[in-house]
């Protein structure tokens, strides 16, 4: 999944400027893999003419995918017409055939995925004329999302961050269901309120409004995020509320009524209800891929009032000419949206934390946005991940972006 | 002999305080500093029993807020002196990671061995120089501050002062527990704490320890933004000298990066850098640390030592620390050792200098 560096081991002539220097065919992708790496397991399986037994050996002595360097093989077993790996990397195609050892039932990919990758995939699998997707059998990593699971491979050197997981030395904050009346929005939102450990009402504490809220605490641990990085002093103690939207795509994408219901209701509410410190600098909106839309229109709209903005895969989706956008009328609002701010940008924030995967599509319309906030003189800070457009990503980033945005203690605390 | 000051590991999970405080004898109330938990300072249910139910919270931090309301014009000023020593600490800052930055830089070149060793020593004293103007400019800070509004006379201080006094006479020892660093140093200095507390044997821990050191340098190897440099934040109240103490190492040290550790213990010798782990403590005794359990020196090579004792050779003009001969020998008690130390001769030998 990444160009070839150009560092080869002996024994292949190159010319000074890095290229071959002979004629020879040019190498198929296995071979160059084996140049890299030494034999890899399945090749010297797929050499042996492995029996059933050699087979069962053979999976029960490795865990799958095998990581091998970069190499990384996805195996699959069972009899089926064919077999794909499908995954949402973009630039890649996005089915590719595993291929099966003659005499036995394996299937078997070879994909090169770099160091520190998070990729998640499925396999196809097709079978008595129809075909399915299925959660990798012999994976137990998986990445859960509102839409169900996928299967995860971590490239080498990826290690889920320990900061995103329990830790029993952490006080756990609060997490208080509560009810909003909105004018601005006609009804009543059901929100969150996370309070840290040990909150108390003569401290005046930072504020975080979170898009897609459940979402973010389902599938992107923050709760447990939030209770380790104030444990570990890396953040503050803040205070911290997960919004939902029943109707994300629109109110999500540049809605002035929502923009209304964060600044002008719940905002003062809080403020009101709760020992907040109530300056932009202590206030923040986080959001990804069309909350980083609602997160950004809404500084926007409000320009000043949100000191502190985490953008997270936004859809930042933007046309240079036309009006036509390759995605579909579900964004017309938001490149409406972005084409304004990108021909009037103004500093509507202080600090803007900016974080997209690699191999997601939306890598170009984010990297396109970070010179145009600079150009404002906020302060930006951009981040990308080998990872995609998922919670995990977004979790993994947490880290980076809040304590950016939200500098802790830990330079002051030794308890 | 002068009074004891132990120094311990963090305390929250498994206090060893208790202990320190049986090993030394000491008899009767045990007043207390809570001041770095800020609001929490009277949460101090749990240290109350584990000393036996017979301590005294000075309550440094409540009494800061009465004097705030009682004489707002001396928190006016002291908050314009904390300002502007934030700015100076940003420029300092500043400073600090050109020179940081320009110190691993010559480290990882490659030339003549003895040019590197010049300009390894050249990057020290750099550091060291621009620490000592920076403690130089808070002492400067705070001396006018001092003499402009000659705080502990001010009324709201001074009865503050009287009761802490007499409060201090009833009180076999004092305990001063960690938190926020800046806070209660603030707090001890804003009540003359360093002369109210002569003479009275002190435990310290984390923040306790090092707002009592010399200098507070504080520290963390990989936080979540930044290089990680190791910064001065101002004089402590030098009730133990020679020391830096380095509390949660494992967390917040990168101690099996021997350049990192080398360069922090040459930048801030002759005083000695000690790791604080859970269940460590070392005593200063006026003359030496003695009676070392598990607390670790960061050594000038890049590696970690463990001592049971280290002694002061030289004073005044020319300081310099040695360890003392027996070096790994087992602890003794504090109380013997205590006595043992009356009238030490300090090491003779230039064994494991210390810079």
């Amino acid at each position: 999944m990444k160009k070839r560096p150009s560092a080869r081991p002996s024994g292949r002539s190159r010319s000074s400027a890095g290229g071959l220097s002979s004629p020879e065919r040019a190498l198929t992708a296995s071979e160059e893999i084996d140049l890299f790496h030494g034999r890899l397991a399945i090749k010297e399986l797929e050499e042996n003419k492995p029996s059933w037994d050699a087979v069962n050996r053979f999976l029960a002595s490795h865990s799958f995918p095998l990581v091998e360097g970069p190499s990384v093989t996805f195996v699959w077993r069972g009899e089926a017409e064919a077999v794909n790996l499908r995954h949402w990397v973009y630039g890649l195609e996005s089915s590719q055939a595993l291929t099966r050892i003659g005499g036995t039932d394996l299937w078997y990919l070879v994909v090169e995925i770099p160091e520190r990758s998070r990729v998640e995939y499925k396999l196809e699998i097709h079978q008595n004329g129809g075909s399915r997707w299925i959660e990798d059998p012999l994976n137990p990593n998986r990445a859960r999302d509102p839409f169900g699971a996928n299967s995860v491979v971590h490239g080498l050197g990826y290690e889920i961050p320990s900061w995103s997981k329990h830790d029993p030395l952490s006080r756990p904050g609060h997490l208080e269901p509560f009810g909003f009346e909105s004018k601005a929005l006609g009804g009543q939102r059901r929100c969150l309120l996370y309070l840290p450990a040990r909150f108390r009402r003569s401290r005046q504490y930072p504020l975080l409004v979170v898009h897609d809220g459940s979402d973010y605490l389902n599938y992107a641990s923050m709760k447990t995020v939030l209770d380790n990085l104030i444990h570990r002093l890396e953040i503050p103690d803040c205070v911290v509320v997960f919004t939902d939207s029943p109707d994300r795509l629109r109110e999500y994408a540049n809605d002035a009524n929502h923009a209304k219901f964060l600044t002008e209701e719940l905002v003062p509410d809080l403020e009101r209800r709760l020992p907040l410190i109530g300056r932009p600098h202590a206030r923040a909106l986080l959001g990804a891929s069309f909350g980083g839309v609602a997160s950004l229109s809404t500084a926007f709209r409000y320009p000043g009032f949100w000191g502190r903005l985490l953008l997270q895969s936004g859809s930042f989706a933007f046309t240079d000419i036309g009006k036509h956008n390759r995605r579909g009328p579900l964004f017309d609002r938001v490149v409406e949206f972005v084409n304004a701010f990108r021909r009037h940008p103004n500093a509507l924030s202080e600090k803007v934390f900016v974080s997209c995967g690699v191999y997601e599509s939306l890598i170009y319309e984010n990297r396109s946005l970070v010179p145009l906030l600079q150009s404002t003189g906020m302060q930006v800070k951009f981040v990308e991940s080998r990872d995609g457009h998922n919670w995990e990503n977004w979790r993994d980033r947490l880290r980076e972006g809040m304590s950016w945005l939200f500098p802790g203690p830990l330079m002051m605390i030794y308890e | 002999m002068s009074v004891p000051v132990v120094l311990l590991g963090p305390q929250r999970f498994d206090p060893t305080l208790g202990e320190a405080v049986r090993e030394l004898g000491i008899d009767g109330p045990i007043a207390t500093i809570t001041a770095g938990w800020q609001e929490r300072e009277p949460e101090d249910g749990e240290l109350h029993e584990h000393l036996g139910k017979r301590t005294v919270n000075l309550k440094l931090y409540a009494r800061t807020d009465d004097v705030w309301k009682r004489d707002p014009e001396l928190r006016t000023a002291h908050r314009t002196r904390q300002d502007r020593l934030r700015h100076k600490q940003d420029f300092y800052r500043v400073r600090l990671e050109h020179e940081l930055e320009a110190a691993f830089v010559i480290q990882t070149r490659t030339a003549p061995h003895e040019i590197l060793d010049e300009e390894h020593d050249f990057s020290i004293r750099a550091l060291q120089e621009l620490d000592e103007a920076h403690l130089r400019q808070c002492r400067a800070e705070k001396e006018r501050f001092d003499a402009r509004w000659k705080p502990t006379t001010r009324e709201a201080i001074a009865r503050h002062r009287d009761e802490l006094r007499q409060i201090l006479a009833r009180c076999a020892a004092v305990a001063i527990a960690g938190g926020h660093v800046a806070t209660l140093l603030n707090r001890l200095e804003l009540f003359g704490m360093d002369e109210l507390l002569a003479g009275k044997p002190l435990f310290a821990w984390s923040a306790g320890a090092m707002a009592i050191s010399e200098r507070v340098v504080l520290f963390h190897d990989t936080p979540p933004q930044g290089p990680g440099a190791a910064e001065v934040l101002d004089r402590g109240l030098g009730l133990v000298p020679h020391v830096v103490p380095l509390p949660h190492p494992d967390q917040r040290l990168r101690l099996d990066d021997k350049e990192r550790v080398g360069l922090f213990s040459r930048r801030f010798a002759p005083a000695l850098a000690l790791a604080f782990r859970n269940r460590t403590r070392v005593t200063w005794d006026g003359n030496a640390f003695v009676n070392a359990h598990g607390v670790e020196r960061l050594a000038p090579d890049g590696g970690l030592e463990r001592h049971a004792r280290w002694s002061v050779e030289g004073r005044g003009q020319g300081e310099s620390l040695v360890l003392a001969p027996g070096v790994g020998a087992p602890s003794e008690s504090a109380r013997s050792s205590l006595v043992d130390m009356t009238g030490l001769v300090p090491g003779s030998s230039g064994e494991g200098a210390g810079g």
